[in-house]
C-alpha cells in the first residue's frame, strides 16, 4: 500500500489520539536523537549525515525526504533498556528490620518512527537476551510490551554502515510492526503485524503502483552498495584461534578504553547494579546502569582486575560480538548499524579490526 | 511474574569468626513462607545485601538437607564485605537465589573425591567436604589439599585436624614460603600429589582457588590420566545480577553465574589457558 507524503502528520495524529507516546527522529545538538514528537516539522527533513571513522556531521540537503539519512547515536534501546534505572528501594525500620519495594518501571503506549533496520534487527537481539533465556528481565519486559515499531527502509546508508554484509539491512527484513519505504512523493507501507494495521487506521491507503515498486527495489538496490563490509571469512571460528595475536595490542595501542562503541552499540547489554542511599539513613535505592567491557571495574573480582589491559578488554568485547554471541543468541551480535566505527573518538573501525585476523596467505 | 532481581530479608542467626578476615553468618529468611520453599545444591551461590552498600555473591557452606538454615563464610576483602563484618547476631541483611550450577555430587557418588583448593579459606569446595562429611559411606576415598602462599594464611586450622580424623579421608597442606613450626610440606601444591590416594578412571577432582594454581593442577591430573571431563572448577567472575543479565561474568559463550560457576574442565578448556578472559 502506499500514502501520500502529507499523510504522515495525519498518523501522528491518529496516534497521538489514540493516546500513544510518539517518538521520532530529529535534530538536536548537531546529531539525530529520537525524542517525543507531535509533527512532521520536528522530522530531519531535507538533512542528511556524513559519517566516517570518528567522525559525525549533519548537513543540509536539497531533499524534501524527511528520512534521507542513516542513523544517529541512538534508537530503540534506550527506550528498553534504560541507560540508567531504579530497581528497587530498601528501607531500614529504626529496629533494624529490612523491607524491599519494587520499582514498577514507567510504561506508556510507545510508538517509534523511523527506526532502521539494524535497530530492528539489534531489538530482536536485545529480546533474546532480556526474556527469551532461563530468566526474564521485567523491566525490560513491561516496556517491550507497551513498544510498537514503524521502521523505515534505509535509503541512504553512511559510510560507516555495514548492515548488508551483517544480512540485517538496508531493508527491514521482520520484527517491525509497519514498515515504510520513502519514495519522493510519499510512503510505501507495510503492515507486519495486527497492531501494526491498527495503527494505520484512519489514513487514506492508496494501492501502490508498479512504478513506486520499481521505485522500492531500486533504492534497495542502492542502499546495498555499501563502502564497509564484514571481512569474508568465518570471523566466528577464526577469532578463538587468534587470542594470543600481536594485532590484539595493536589495537589497543590506539584504543582509548573509553566504552563509547559499547555505549552506541544497538546489542551490547552489559549493566552494573549499586546502591544509592539516603542521606536520612531510612532508605536505599538500587539502580542499573549501561556498563561496559572497556571500564577498569567490569572484569573487578576481590581486589584483582583480570583485564587490566586495554587488548584484553577489546578482545573481550570482539571475541564476544562475533563469534562466541553465536554460540548465546545463534547469530552474531553486530548488526552492521557502524556506530561503534563513528563514535570511536579514535576512529578505531572494527571491520579493519576483523581483518587483523584473516589468515594470511602462506605462499 | 517473579522479579529476581529482588532480595528478600533475612535475619543473621549466629555469626562465627573463624579467623582474622574470615566469619560465617548462618542466615534465614524472615518470612516463612519463602524459607519453607527455599532449596539449594551444594556449590551453589547466594546474592547478599548489605543495607546501602550493595549486593555480592557469595557460596552456601551448609548442608542442602537442612535448608532451613543458610551457611556463608564471608572473606573480608572488599567494599561490602568490609561493611559485613560489623554486622552481629540478630541484624538483618537482604538474600536472594540460590544461582548457578553447583559440584557434582550425585555424579560422583561411589567414587573418589580429590578437593583441592589454593588460597585464603576457599569457601565453594567446603560445601563438598561438608556434603561427603555427612554421607560418608557414599563416595570413595576423600583427598584433601589445600596450598597456601605464606604458613600464615592457613586459617581454619581447626577445620582440617577435623576433616583428617574422618574415616578413609587424607589432608594434605602445602605452603610456598615455610616457617619455623610449620608441621606439613612446604613447596607448590602439586608436589604432594604422589600422595594422592585415588583411582583415575573412577575420581571426581574439585577445585577452587586462584586460576593459575588450578590450571597447574588441571596440566598434573591430565598427567594422571585423569579425564578433562572429570577436573570441576569452581569459577570466580564479578556476577552483579547472577541471573545472566548483566554480562561482567560472560566467559566466552558461558555465562559463569548460570552456566556455572562449577564447570567441567572439558567446557572451558580453551579459554581457561588463555590469561585476561
Amino acid at each position: 500500500m502506499f500514502f501520500q507524503a502529507n499523510q504522515l502528520q495525519q498518523l501522528l495524529n491518529t496516534l497521538l489520539s489514540k493516546g500513544y507516546r510518539c517518538i521520532g527522529p530529529q535534530v538536536r545538538d548537531g546529531a539525530i536523537i529520537y525524542d517525543s514528537i507531535s509533527s512532521t516539522e520536528q522530522l530531519p527533513r531535507g538533512i542528511n549525515d556524513e559519517q566516517k571513522p570518528g567522525h559525525y556531521s549533519l548537513n543540509n540537503n536539497t531533499s524534501s525526504k524527511y528520512f534521507d539519512w542513516a542513523n544517529g547515536p541512538q534508537a530503540i534501546k534506550p527506550l528498553l533498556f534504560a541507560s540508567r534505572e531504579r530497581l528497587w528501594e530498601s528501607k531500614q525500620s529504626d529496629e533494624g528490620q529490612i523491607s524491599f519495594e519494587l520499582t514498577e518501571p514507567e510504561t506508556k503506549p510507545t510508538v517509534i518512527i523511523g527506526a532502521r533496520a539494524c535497530d530492528i534487527a539489534a531489538m530482536k537481539i536485545q529480546d533474546q537476551h532480556f526474556l527469551e533465556q532461563e530468566f526474564v528481565d521485567p523491566y525490560y519486559k513491561a516496556r517491550r510490551e507497551t513498544l510498537l515499531t514503524v521502521a523505515v527502509n534505509c535509503s541512504h546508508p553512511a559510510d560507516t554502515c555495514f548492515c548488508h554484509s551483517t544480512g540485517d539491512g538496508p531493508f527491514v527484513d521482520d520484527g517491525a510492526d509497519v514498515v515504510l519505504t520513502e519514495l519522493d512523493s510519499g510512503f510505501l507501507v507495510d503492515a507486519r503485524t495486527p497492531q501494526g494495521k491498527n495503527l494505520l487506521e484512519g489514513l487514506s491507503l492508496e494501492d501502490s503502483t508498479k512504478e513506486q515498486l520499481e521505485e522500492s527495489e531500486s533504492i534497495k538496490a542502492n542502499a546495498s552498495k555499501q563502502k564497509r563490509q564484514l571481512p569474508r571469512f568465518d570471523i566466528k571460528s577464526r577469532l578463538f584461534n587468534e587470542l594470543n595475536n600481536d594485532a590484539w595490542h595493536e589495537i589497543a595501542t590506539k584504543c582509548l578504553s573509553c566504552g563509547n562503541c559499547t555505549s552506541v552499540c544497538p546489542t551490547c547489554f552489559c549493566h552494573s547494579e549499586n546502591d544509592v542511599p539516603e542521606l536520612d539513613g531510612k532508605s536505599s535505592a538500587h539502580y542499573r546502569e549501561w556498563d561496559s567491557c572497556f571500564g577498569q571495574g567490569h572484569s573487578y573480582i576481590h581486589g584483582i582486575t583480570i583485564r587490566s589491559e586495554t587488548s584484553q578488554r577489546y578482545r573481550q568485547w570482539l571475541t564476544h560480538k562475533f563469534s562466541s554471541w553465536h554460540e548465546q543468541y545463534g547469530r552474531s551480535g553486530c548488526v552492521g548499524c557502524g556506530r561503534c566505527i563513528t563514535w570511536c573518538p579514535v576512529g578505531i573501525d572494527v571491520t579493519e579490526s576483523l581483518g587483523h585476523f584473516e589468515e594470511r596467505r602462506r605462499d | 511474574m517473579i522479579n529476581h532481581y529482588q532480595p528478600h530479608e533475612a535475619v543473621i542467626l549466629e555469626r562465627i569468626q573463624e579467623g582474622p578476615n574470615l566469619f560465617t553468618m548462618r542466615l534465614k529468611f524472615t518470612d516463612p513462607e519463602i524459607q519453607d520453599a527455599y532449596e539449594f545444591k551444594p556449590g551453589q551461590f547466594n546474592m547478599l545485601y548489605l543495607y546501602g552498600v550493595g549486593e555480592i555473591a557469595i557460596s552456601i557452606v551448609s548442608d542442602p538437607e537442612d535448608s532451613q538454615i543458610i551457611d556463608h563464610t564471608i572473606r573480608v576483602v572488599g567494599r561490602v564485605t568490609k561493611g559485613m563484618t560489623n554486622l552481629k547476631t540478630g541484624d538483618r541483611i537482604g538474600l536472594r537465589g540460590p544461582y548457578g550450577r553447583g559440584w557434582p555430587m550425585q555424579e560422583s557418588k561411589n567414587k573418589d573425591v580429590v578437593v583441592v583448593t589454593g588460597g585464603l579459606g576457599c569457601a565453594p569446595v567446603v560445601s563438598v567436604i561438608n556434603y561427603i562429611e555427612q554421607r560418608r559411606e557414599e563416595y570413595g576415598r576423600l583427598n584433601i589439599v589445600q596450598g597456601v602462599k605464606h604458613t600464615a594464611d592457613l586459617i581454619w586450622k581447626e577445620r582440617y585436624d577435623k576433616w583428617r580424623e574422618l574415616p578413609d579421608t587424607k589432608v594434605l597442606l602445602a605452603t610456598d614460603v615455610g616457617e619455623a613450626l610449620w608441621p606439613w610440606h612446604v613447596g607448590p601444591v602439586t608436589s604432594l600429589f604422589d600422595q594422592l590416594e585415588f583411582n583415575p578412571d573412577n575420581v571426581s577432582v574439585m577445585m577452587c582457588g586462584p586460576e593459575g594454581m588450578m590450571r597447574v593442577v588441571c596440566s598434573h591430573m591430565l598427567d594422571k590420566s585423569v579425564s578433562a571431563s572429570q577436573l570441576f572448577l569452581s569459577m570466580e567472575r564479578n556476577m552483579q545480577c547472577a541471573i545472566g543479565h548483566c554480562g561482567h561474568c560472560q566467559y566466552g559463550d558461558k555465562f559463569i553465574c548460570k552456566d556455572g560457576p562449577v564447570f567441567s574442565y572439558d567446557k572451558i578448556r580453551k579459554l581457561f589457558e588463555t590469561k585476561g578472559f
